[in-house]
């Protein structure tokens, strides 16, 4: 059974990596988690995301974090991602399995996958 | 929505804008009824914005003129022969108890039931968007009594973030093993 005890213990190993979090100026992964996200499947795809930054050792690099409506819901679930100094790349009509991609490619590998943008694609 | 527990997000994260320092998530099975309530200490809502809510084009964001989250469970709800009800109180009209409580009610075994679904998906969400916030998670059935409350957690881990994802992934089996241990 799951204890307070091991909490603790998640605890004491994370202290020192939070003070790392707060210095990074790293890239920002943006899942829209309003009504037409949640009813098009944006819960399994922030998931992903959260799940495979992780996997990756990405966490320190890379924050996966909501956000509500951005006015183009037919396109849901749409997947913004944000770094320094380049534009924002807006995927949409994403799945796991798409997620899964954009991490191996973009987040890792720093190409945009060009398939899934908003510009490839047709609502 | 293909899941109940989506609704229960999606109703839960306007819990969240309306400012709620506590959201409660209480899930009922009994008899073949299930009540969900979500009850937050939030900002509330007036009369008229209470009545006009289940009104698919009423809505508080900006982007477009709808909002389809409480009439999308309005329609769940209501498509089992169950109900929704909405109370509130607004902070001007009680600076203490302030807040909304929805209620809805299901009837389980009619045809057109929608499935829970992964309610355990669900609360994770809500705590990796909003860390700072509190959420208290009670689902009780017949033989099980599955309970989460972040405060307890927030004190055991201090200044942890919530939303780390050791802290998640032991939030996710701590719920895990209350259904499989009770069930």
């Amino acid at each position: 059974m799951k204890s307070l005890a091991e909490l603790q213990a998640i605890k004491n190993r994370m202290k020192d990596k939070v003070v790392l979090r707060d210095g990074m100026e790293g890239t920002r992964v943006v899942v829209g988690m309003a009504t037409c996200g949640i009813a098009a499947g944006a819960r399994p795809v922030l998931n992903a995301f959260v799940e495979g930054v992780n996997k990756e050792g990405l966490e320190d690099k890379v924050s996966v974090t909501q956000t509500g409506c951005i006015g183009i819901c037919q396109y849901e679930p749409v997947v913004e991602i944000f770094e320094a100094g380049k534009d924002k790349v807006t995927y949409v009509k994403m799945t796991p399995e798409k997620a899964q991609e954009v991490i191996e490619k973009h987040l890792k590998g720093g190409q945009v996958v060009g398939d899934y943008t908003i510009g490839a694609v047709t609502a | 929505m293909k899941e109940l527990s989506l609704n229960i997000l999606d109703v839960a994260e306007n819990s969240v804008k309306a400012g709620a320092t506590l959201t409660q998530i209480l899930l009922t099975q009994k008899d073949q009824v299930l009540t969900i309530e979500i009850v937050d200490d939030g900002c509330g809502m007036s009369e008229d914005v209470v009545r006009s809510v289940t009104d698919p084009f009423y809505t508080t964001r900006t982007t477009r003129k709808v909002g389809m989250g409480i009439p999308l469970l309005k329609l769940a709800c209501e498509q089992t022969d169950g109900h929704l009800t909405i109370e509130s109180t607004t902070q001007e009209a009680d600076p203490i108890n302030h807040g909304t409580h929805v209620t809805a009610t299901f009837n389980m075994d009619h045809i057109d039931f929608t499935p829970l679904g992964d309610v355990c998906a669900s609360v994770l969400t809500l705590i990796q968007g909003h860390p700072d916030t509190d959420f208290l998670f009670r689902h009780k059935k017949s033989g099980c009594d599955v309970k989460l409350d972040t405060r307890e957690l927030r004190e055991v881990l201090e200044d942890v973030p919530l939303n780390s994802y050791d802290v998640m992934e032991w939030i996710g089996e701590y719920l895990r093993e209350q259904y499989e241990a009770e069930s």
